[in-house]
C-alpha cells in the first residue's frame, strides 16, 4: 500500500516505452530498459507491501500543502503579467497563511522587507528581468 | 614539488581580494543556514546559482563550496544550544554536545567542534591536493565503457550507503535516471517524455528538481510539525576547553578526520554519512560506552571534525571524475556546467586555476570559519531566536525568485512546484531523495557513453568485461551490491543508521 505510489508511477513510465526500441542503441533504447526495471521494482515494491500490514503513513495536513504548492503556482503564473511587487505581495501572503503561528502584524513587515529585498537586490543590483508593475 | 607550485598557483587565485571576498560570503552563508533548521545547503545553492551567473566561474564555485562545508560549521552550533540539528550531518552531534551544554560547558563543546572541524578541513584540503591529481590522470585514461561502469559504480555505492530500505533507494535511482531522459535526445534529436510540452525539449533542469524536493517540499513538511525552537538556548558558558577535554578529544578528532575524508570521497557519501560512522566508531572503542549520550567530548569531536572531512574530500571524485557523489556536489557539477566548465578529469590540466584556487580557497574558507564560529558565536546564537513562521515564506520567495531567473522561465517554477509535491510525498513516504538526485545528474552522461561504448565495440556488449579498469570497476560495483542483499550485512547496515 505505501509503495502502490511507486508501483503507480512505474507502470505509468513503463506504458511510455513504445518510443523506438532499436536495440541498436536508438532513443528509445535506454528509456525502455528503465522503464521496465523501474515497473519490476514497483512490482516487487508493491508485493512486499502486500506482505507487511499496519505500517501506515503519518496523516497528511492539508493545509501547509495546499497553500505552499498554491503560492509557488501564483508566483508562476503572476511573475510575468502581474510584475515583481505585485508578485510577492501575493506570494509571501499566500505562504504565510500556511502556517497556524503566522501574525498578521508580522507578516506585513515581512511583505515590506522581502519587496525591498526582491525590488533592490534581485531587480536592481542583480539586474533580474523583473517588471515592477503589471503591463 | 609540483605539489607546492600548484598550491602556490591556488593559493595566488585564492587570495585575490574578489575570491577572498566571495569566499568570505561563501563560509558566512553556509554558517547562516547551517545555524537555521530547516533550510539545508541544497536549497542555498540552488537558490543563489542564478545570483552567480555574472561572476567569474572561478569566484562563483569558490563561493558554492564555501557554502557546503561553512553549513557543516554551523549546524554544530544549532545542535550544540538548542539540540536541534540545524543541518542534517549534526544529527549525532545533538546527543553529547547538547547533553554538554546541559552540564554547563556548551562552550568547550563548541571550541572543540570549531577547531576539531578546522583541523579536519586542513588535512582535508592536503587529501583533496595529492589525491587529486592521479586520480585525474587515470580518468584521462577512461574510455566510454569505462565511464559507463564508473557511474554504474556510483549508482550502487548510493543505493548501498543511502539510508532507509534498498528497495526504495533503487527505485528513487531509477526515477531519477528517467527523469533526466526527459528532453531531446542527444544523439537524434528525438523528443522523449516532453508530452508535447516545448518547455520540455531541453530537459528538466537539476535546480528545479532540486528546488522543489529540497526547497518547496521540505517547507511544506516542516510546517506539518509546530515550531520545536522553544526548548531554550543553553548559555555558552566559557569558550576554552580544559587540559582534559583536548587529551580526550584530539584522538577522536584524527580519527574522524581520518574516517570522514575516506567516506567523503565514496559515491553516497559526504558529510552525513561520515558524521554517523564517527560517532559509532567512538563508541565502538570508547573504554567506557556508557558515557556517550551524557556529554562525552568524543562524541562532539570525531563526527563534528569527520563531517568537515567528508564535505571537502566529496569534492574530489567531481573534480576528478566528473562524478557526483551526493546531491550538493551534482550542483555543483550543474554550476560548473552553467559557467562553461565541463567537469572531469580536463578540468585540472585545462583550467588549474580553477581547481587549485578552488582547494586553495577551502583552506581560506575554513580559517575564516572559526573566526566567524569562535567570537562570533553571539550573533549566530541571536539568529536562532527568529522563529521558522518568518523564515520560511522568504525562503520561498527567493526559490521562485532562483528558479525563475535560471531561464526566465516561469514554466520551471510550476515544474518545481510539481517536485515540490514530490518532494513531500518522498518525505511522507520515507524514500531518501539524494540517489535521485544523483542519478539525476548521472543519467545523461550513462547513457551517452552507454551508446557511444556500444557504437565502438559495434554492438558488442562484453566491451565493460574485457577492458580491464572497467572490469574492475563493474566487480567492485557488484561485489557491493552482494555485499548488501547478504542478510548478515544487512543487519549491520540497518544497525549502523539506526545509532
Amino acid at each position: 500500500m505505501l509503495f502502490l505510489f511507486f508501483g503507480g508511477v512505474a507502470a505509468w513510465v513503463a506504458r511510455d516505452y513504445p518510443m523506438g526500441s532499436a536495440v541498436r542503441m536508438g532513443p528509445g533504447y535506454f528509456p525502455l530498459v528503465l522503464g521496465v526495471l523501474l515497473a519490476l521494482l514497483g512490482l516487487a515494491a508493491c508485493i512486499r507491501g502486500l506482505g507487511i500490514k499496519g505500517e501506515h503513513i503519518e496523516s497528511v495536513r492539508f493545509r501547509p500543502l495546499l497553500l505552499i504548492l498554491g503560492s509557488v503556482g501564483v508566483f508562476a503564473t503572476a511573475i510575468e503579467h502581474a510584475g515583481i511587487i505585485a508578485t510577492t505581495i501575493l506570494t509571501v501572503v499566500g505562504a504565510a497563511a500556511a502556517s497556524p503561528e503566522s501574525r498578521p502584524r508580522e507578516v506585513i513587515v515581512l511583505v515590506i522587507v522581502l519587496l525591498a529585498l526582491a525590488v533592490g537586490v534581485f531587480t536592481y543590483a542583480l539586474g533580474l528581468p523583473f517588471k515592477l508593475m503589471p503591463g | 614539488m609540483e605539489l607546492l607550485s600548484n598550491l602556490q598557483l591556488g593559493f595566488e587565485v585564492a587570495l585575490t581580494l574578489q575570491n577572498v571576498l566571495y569566499c568570505f560570503l561563501g563560509v558566512l552563508l553556509g554558517t547562516l543556514i547551517g545555524v537555521l533548521p530547516g533550510i539545508g545547503p541544497v536549497a542555498t545553492i540552488a537558490m543563489l546559482l542564478p545570483a552567480t551567473f555574472a561572476l567569474p566561474p572561478v569566484s562563483a564555485l569558490i563561493m558554492l563550496a564555501g557554502i557546503y562545508y561553512g553549513a557543516q560549521y554551523g549546524g554544530s552550533t544549532t545542535a550544540i544550544l538548542v539540540n536541534l540539528p540545524g543541518e542534517a550531518s549534526s544529527v549525532v552531534t545533538c546527543l553529547d554536545g547538547h547533553a554538554m551544554a546541559q552540564q554547563g560547558r556548551a562552550g568547550a563543546a563548541l571550541a572543540i567542534a570549531a577547531l576539531g572541524s578546522f583541523f579536519a578541513g586542513t588535512v582535508a584540503t592536503v587529501v583533496l591536493a595529492i589525491a587529486a591529481p592521479p586520480l585525474a590522470e587515470l580518468a584521462l585514461r577512461f574510455g566510454p565503457a569505462e565511464y559507463f561502469s564508473l557511474m554504474v559504480l556510483g549508482l550502487v555505492a548510493a543505493v548501498v550507503l543511502a539510508r532507509g530500505s534498498l528497495l526504495k533507494a533503487m527505485g528513487m535511482i531509477l526515477l531519477g535516471l528517467l527523469i533526466g531522459l526527459v528532453g531531446a535526445d542527444v544523439n537524434t534529436g528525438q523528443f522523449r517524455y516532453t508530452f508535447g510540452l516545448p518547455n520540455l525539449a531541453d530537459g528538466i533542469g537539476f535546480v528545479v528538481v532540486a528546488m522543489g524536493i529540497y526547497g518547496f517540499g521540505h517547507i511544506i513538511a516542516n510546517l506539518e510539525h509546530p515550531d520545536e525552537r522553544k526548548t531554550g538556548i543553553a548559555p555558552i558558558g566559557s569558550l576554552f576547553p580544559t587540559t582534559a577535554d583536548l587529551k580526550a578529544s584530539w584522538g577522536a578528532v584524527l580519527r574522524g578526520t581520518g574516517l570522514g575524508s575516506a567516506l567523503g570521497i565514496l559515491p553516497g557519501g559526504g558529510a552525513l554519512l561520515a558524521s554517523f560512522a564517527a560517532y559509532a566508531l567512538e563508541k565502538k572503542i570508547a573504554k567506557d560506552p556508557s558515557r556517550f549520550g551524557k556529554g562525552a567530548i568524543e562524541g562532539v569531536a570525531g563526527p563534528e571534525s569527520a563531517n568537515n572531512a567528508g564535505a571537502q574530500t566529496s569534492f574530489i571524485p567531481v573534480l576528478t571524475l566528473g562524478l557526483p557523489t551526493n546531491p550538493v556536489m551534482a550542483l555543483m557539477v550543474g554550476a560548473m556546467m552553467i559557467h562553461g566548465i565541463a567537469p572531469g578529469p580536463q578540468v585540472m590540466t585545462e583550467r588549474p586555476e580553477l581547481f587549485w584556487g578552488m582547494v586553495a580557497s577551502m583552506w581560506v574558507g575554513n580559517l575564516f570559519l572559526v573566526l566567524l564560529n569562535l567570537p562570533l558565536i553571539g550573533i549566530w546564537v541571536k539568529l536562532l531566536s527568529v522563529p521558522y513562521r518568518l523564515l520560511y515564506p522568504a525562503i520561498l520567495l527567493f526559490s521562485c525568485i532562483g528558479v525563475y531567473s535560471l531561464n526566465n522561465s516561469a514554466v520551471d517554477v510550476g515544474l518545481a512546484l510539481l517536485f515540490g509535491l514530490l518532494g513531500y510525498l518522498f518525505i511522507k513516504l520515507d524514500c531518501e531523495p539524494a540517489p535521485l538526485l544523483i542519478a539525476l545528474v548521472l543519467g545523461p552522461m550513462m547513457e551517452e557513453n552507454l551508446r557511444r561504448a556500444m557504437t565502438l565495440s559495434r554492438g558488442d556488449p562484453t566491451v565493460f568485461v574485457t577492458r580491464p579498469l572497467s572490469l574492475g570497476l563493474l566487480i567492485v560495483a557488484a561485489a557491493l551490491l552482494i555485499m548488501v542483499i547478504l542478510p548478515a550485512v544487512r543487519k549491520k547496515r540497518e544497525e549502523a543508521f539506526r545509532e
